[in-house]
């Protein structure tokens, strides 16, 4: 079956939420959208997560915390990396882009904006120190695989910029 | 086991392995911070995909060997990857060159690959696909870059292009195991993203004022196992820790 929509039971919420992205710490997984779904039956959890980047080396971390938090909560649990459907930056939560804005790294744009920007060179990137859009593409490739570098023309500050996936 | 369902991940497989171990050697060696990391992110794009299918090969064959082992264990002439990819880093404009010529057809291939009746390939296909855009933009652009750049610049482009593109034909033949893919519905027939593949590379090359090789003659030989004599040496600093420290694990 081809679904898009999480499934979540209720009673995890809380305890995944404190699960953050070791790259990017101040991502809930939650907000992150790599949290497929949660689901309890006969006393032990199943989760479904989803990579980002196929080598995302933080996937392995992000399990092993899962499971961690989960057993502090009391649960016992297995985790299972799922490819289908691919992850998108559509799943990021607007809470989510709220806290990689203040965490330095620009979210991403819309498809057709973020091909502007990555290959016409085309000024649409705000500064996340300043806001200026006046803000040049230094790199397709950034320090993660999941991001380009920026640097505003303004106030010459360098950062990230979290590419479109979809 | 299903051997040619296996053979064919191989050989989709061993394509991203070896060309990430080659980009992966730019590790600290590129021109410029940013061509390094980009780089090096595009060899960590690789082994993630590599990683999919290797757990999908382990899991068919079924005999207790790992990801890893298929990865690290295997003889020279158990690697089924194209010749393309195992060609040396040269100079950048070589590394760039072959990226951009395996990109191009990598593209293609998935863009197959999605509708393969096996679930677990059309998955993998549909994640890779999106990461490998990136890369096909990124080898593009130095192409174009660096053959509309400098006369040296231009020169050293040219130059890999000619001597890289004896590789390219072998990416359109197939092995059994392909063909017996393909008429299971699993398989790309690759022989039909030919005509396709060469017009797009001439057009990027003539917009990069860069000149069509014209020589007809192909070199063959890797996806049955027969390398040139750069891949011995490429697994040997690939398989350096699984040989001198059997079983270890990180």
């Amino acid at each position: 079956m081809i679904t898009t929509e999480q499934h979540i039971d209720p009673k995890l919420w809380s305890i995944l939420e404190q699960v953050s992205d070791p790259e990017i710490p101040v991502l809930s997984i939650m907000d992150m959208g790599v949290v497929r779904s949660a689901t309890i039956s006969n006393d032990i959890v199943k989760v479904e997560i989803t990579p980002t980047y196929s080598g995302c080396p933080a996937m392995d971390v992000i399990g092993d915390d899962i499971k961690k938090a989960l057993k502090d909560a009391g649960y016992i649990s297995e985790i299972d990396l799922i490819l289908h459907p691919a992850w998108t930056t559509d799943w990021i939560t607007p809470r989510g882009r709220k806290a990689l804005e203040n965490y330095g790294i620009a979210a991403p744009l819309e498809t057709e904006a973020d091909k502007d920007v990555l290959l016409n060179g085309k000024r649409l990137v705000k500064c996340t120190n300043c806001g200026s859009q006046n803000t040049r593409l230094v790199s397709q490739f950034g320090s993660t695989a999941c991001k380009a570098q920026f640097q505003c023309v303004d106030c010459q500050e360098p950062f990230d910029y979290f590419k479109c996936l979809k | 086991m299903k051997e040619n369902l296996y053979n064919f991940i191989l050989g989709i497989a061993d394509n991203s392995l070896i060309l990430g171990q080659r980009m992966g050697e730019l590790c600290g060696h590129g021109p410029s911070l940013e061509t390094d990391i980009a780089c090096t992110n595009i060899s960590l794009d690789l082994f993630g995909q590599v990683r999919s299918y290797f757990q999908y090969a382990a899991k068919i064959a079924g005999d207790g060997r790992t990801e890893d082992d298929i990865a690290m264990l295997r003889k020279e002439r158990e690697y089924k990857n194209v010749l393309l990819v195992e060609q040396p880093n040269i100079d950048f404009a070589f590394t760039l060159g072959r990226q951009f010529l395996f990109d191009v057809y990598h593209l293609a291939f998935l863009s197959e690959l999605q509708k393969s009746t096996d679930l677990t390939l059309s998955a993998i296909a549909n994640k890779c696909i999106k990461e490998v855009s990136y890369h096909e933009r990124f080898s593009s652009d130095w192409v174009r870059r660096l053959g509309d750049g400098t006369n040296e610049s231009n020169q050293k482009i040219q130059e890999a292009i000619n001597s890289l593109w004896t590789y390219t034909d072998e990416l359109f033949h197939q092995t059994k195991a392909d063909i017996a893919m393909v008429e299971q519905g699993i398989g790309v027939d690759v022989t039909k993203l030919k005509e396709s593949y060469y017009m797009q590379v001439g057009q990027l090359l003539e917009e990069a004022t860069l000149e069509i090789p014209e020589s007809k003659w192909f070199q063959k030989g890797g996806k049955e196992g027969v390398h040139t004599e750069h891949l011995g040496y490429l697994l040997s600093d690939l398989q350096y820790m699984q040989r001198t420290y059997p079983n270890m694990e990180w």
